[in-house]
């Protein structure tokens, strides 16, 4: 699956997006959830729940594994997917169209550090399977 | 599957094959300095004739005695059928099989279980089992914080088992969970509400409610379960399973139920043998399907549409999510699962509640005639099952000493955990006695006390 350039990502299978009003939107790749294999329920966290940037702030379960998921920049979560809760598989069949949650930043300049897709890219490449 | 012991020639075989040279030469990697020696204090091996006569030598000094202690194991009648089905090849093996394609009766004989104590507790889920009650009850508090997420207190009252409450706080205060402990009221051998609104401020994650509890009294759970739901708790129910066929069960306590039921299995079908092996059993509601620890069993389908059983949600576990897993649990006590369903097989609800009324009968028989000898009265006036308390007018532990010379165990002697409880002992009938064992009793006991 071709990654999309209007996305931002980290080398731990994130994605990002930066909305116009300055929050942001994040999920795993297509990659992650490849890996990953039949998604059976997402942990998310809760609504006012604040992250530094790397922490873990979700947990991603399938049949075969319970994956942390690190957020991408710090910040306080001001939105969650409950939809996922019904409906795990989403991620599988379109994982930069299933967001979990939106952060609202904490340090801004924490984005600039972010991959573009071309970098993320790289990043699967140099990943041996 | 049976289970059978390579043979010289079958590992001959297997190693030529894979062009080793002895099995020790496969842990070859392992540093000389890290491998273990001999054992120097283990004797040489005993042939099977001398070692059946030593281990009935042992056994002999065990004695036969009439036995009226409960106090958390209880001696009731495991019908014949219970054992030998339960060693037969395809079920004696102790442990939760991973290769699902070659498990399927073990699995399935798991599901039943796990049905059977879903429905005995009437709550949603049951796990395939933990190892006795004692960890099942501080599990069930781990479970309780997890799933709370703000407050990391427990209420226990000091009517559950003391070795239940010792064990608890062993398990989880390396996890920076407070365990307080909430004293009983002296009359009535319950805990009571009153005493439980001192804590009213305090954020509290659960409260753990026995039935019966230690003194084999039973607490006012609806009551209670709904205090703990009022402040934002669990309620987690620690139940013995002969008395949920008669009370009712912990999955319609208050007006929503409790939360999570811990116990221990050991009066289904399960020998006393010293102390153990035993079984814990716990359930849960479903929406703590994914915090309760340990194996579950699932019912799928295969590649062709036929109904299989398989191990199911194991990503929470300890091999797989490690550290962050539900437990370090990874296991089950798989035989004396496989025993407890047959036992519950064979007598049905029905059979189960005429052994629980059956017991408690014997229980307030013995309590009534025992009472009826001067100087001795029950302790609690509360409503019990198959366990009551009573005060003798002098030392219990020289009562005992002579019950015992009469080849009677008297009961459990409560001052050794209580000790405010003077010269108080903790009896218990089941349906193994008779009248004209409960009469022998009595009248050891009136001689013991003259």
């Amino acid at each position: 699956m071709s990654i999309p350039s209007d996305l931002k990502y980290t080398r731990s299978h994130e994605w990002v997006k930066i909305e116009a009003d300055g929050t942001v939107t994040i999920g795993i790749t297509d990659h992650a959830q490849e890996l990953l294999g039949d998604m059976v329920f997402v942990e998310l966290p809760k609504v006012g729940d604040s992250f530094s940037q790397k922490q873990e702030c979700a947990v991603a379960e399938s049949v075969k594994a319970a994956a942390d998921v690190y957020s991408p920049i710090s910040g306080e979560v001001i939105e969650v997917n409950s939809a996922l809760a019904d409906s795990p598989e989403k991620i599988n069949q379109d994982a930069f169209g299933s967001w979990l949650f939106k952060l609202k930043p904490g340090n801004p300049a924490e984005l600039d550090g972010l991959l573009n897709a071309a970098g993320y890219q790289e990043v699967l490449d140099s990943e041996d399977h | 599957m049976p289970f059978i012991p390579h043979t010289e020639e079958d590992i001959a075989e297997m190693l030529a094959s894979i062009g080793a040279d002895s099995i020790e030469a496969l842990f070859d990697e392992i540093p000389a300095n890290l491998k273990g020696g001999t054992l120097k204090e283990v004797p040489p091996g005993l042939s099977e004739m001398e070692i059946t006569r030593l281990m009935m030598e042992r056994a002999s000094q065990d004695g036969f005695y009439q036995n009226y202690i409960g106090a958390g194991a209880y001696e009731h009648h495991i019908p014949a059928a219970v054992w030998q089905i339960t060693t037969r090849g395809e079920f004696y093996s102790s442990y939760t099989p991973y290769q699902a394609e070659a498990s399927q009766g073990t699995l399935q004989l798991l599901y039943e279980y796990q049905t059977m104590m879903a429905s005995l507790t009437g709550m949603d889920v049951s796990n395939a089992s933990m190892y006795d009650g004692a960890t099942a009850l501080a599990e069930a508090a781990l479970m309780a914080v997890r799933s709370h997420k703000s407050s990391r207190r427990i209420l226990i009252p000091e009517t559950v088992h003391p070795v239940y409450r010792k064990v608890a706080r062993a398990i989880v205060s390396n996890q920076k969970i407070e365990i307080v402990e909430v004293p009983f009221d002296k009359a009535s051998g319950q805990v009571r509400l009153e005493s439980l609104d001192a804590f009213a401020a305090d954020d509290i994650a659960a409260l753990v409610i026995p039935q019966p509890n230690f003194f084999g009294v039973l607490e006012q759970v609806d009551a209670l379960t709904d205090w703990a739901h009022s402040k934002n708790a669990f309620a987690i129910g620690v139940v013995n399973p002969t008395a949920l066929a008669l009370l009712k069960p912990p999955g319609e306590w208050g007006e929503t139920g409790a939360d999570i039921a811990v116990g221990e299995g050991q009066p289904l079908g399960i020998p006393l043998s010293s102390g153990g092996p035993y079984f814990g059993f716990m359930a849960c509601k479903n929406s703590l399907i994914r915090q309760i620890p340990g194996r579950i069993i699932g019912r799928t389908n295969d590649l062709d549409g036929k109904p299989g059983f398989v191990l199911t949600l194991q990503a929470r576990e300890q091999h797989i999510r490690r550290s962050k897993a539900t437990s370090n649990i990874c296991t089950n006590q798989g035989l004396m699962v496989t025993a407890a369903t047959i036992y519950m097989s064979l007598l049905g609800p029905d059979g189960l509640r005429r052994i629980a009324a059956h017991s408690h009968a014997n229980t307030s028989s013995l309590i009534k005639k025992l009472t009826a000898i001067p100087g001795v009265e029950q302790v609690f006036g509360s409503p019990f099952f198959h366990e009551a308390v009573i005060r003798l007018p002098s030392s219990a532990a020289s009562a005992l000493e002579k019950l015992k010379q009469n080849g009677i165990l008297g009961g459990f002697n409560l001052q050794t955990h209580y000790p405010e409880l003077e010269n108080t002992l903790l009896v218990c009938a089941t349906e193994t006695k008779t009248e004209a064992d409960i009469d022998n009793y009595v009248g050891r006991l009136r001689q013991a006390l003259s």
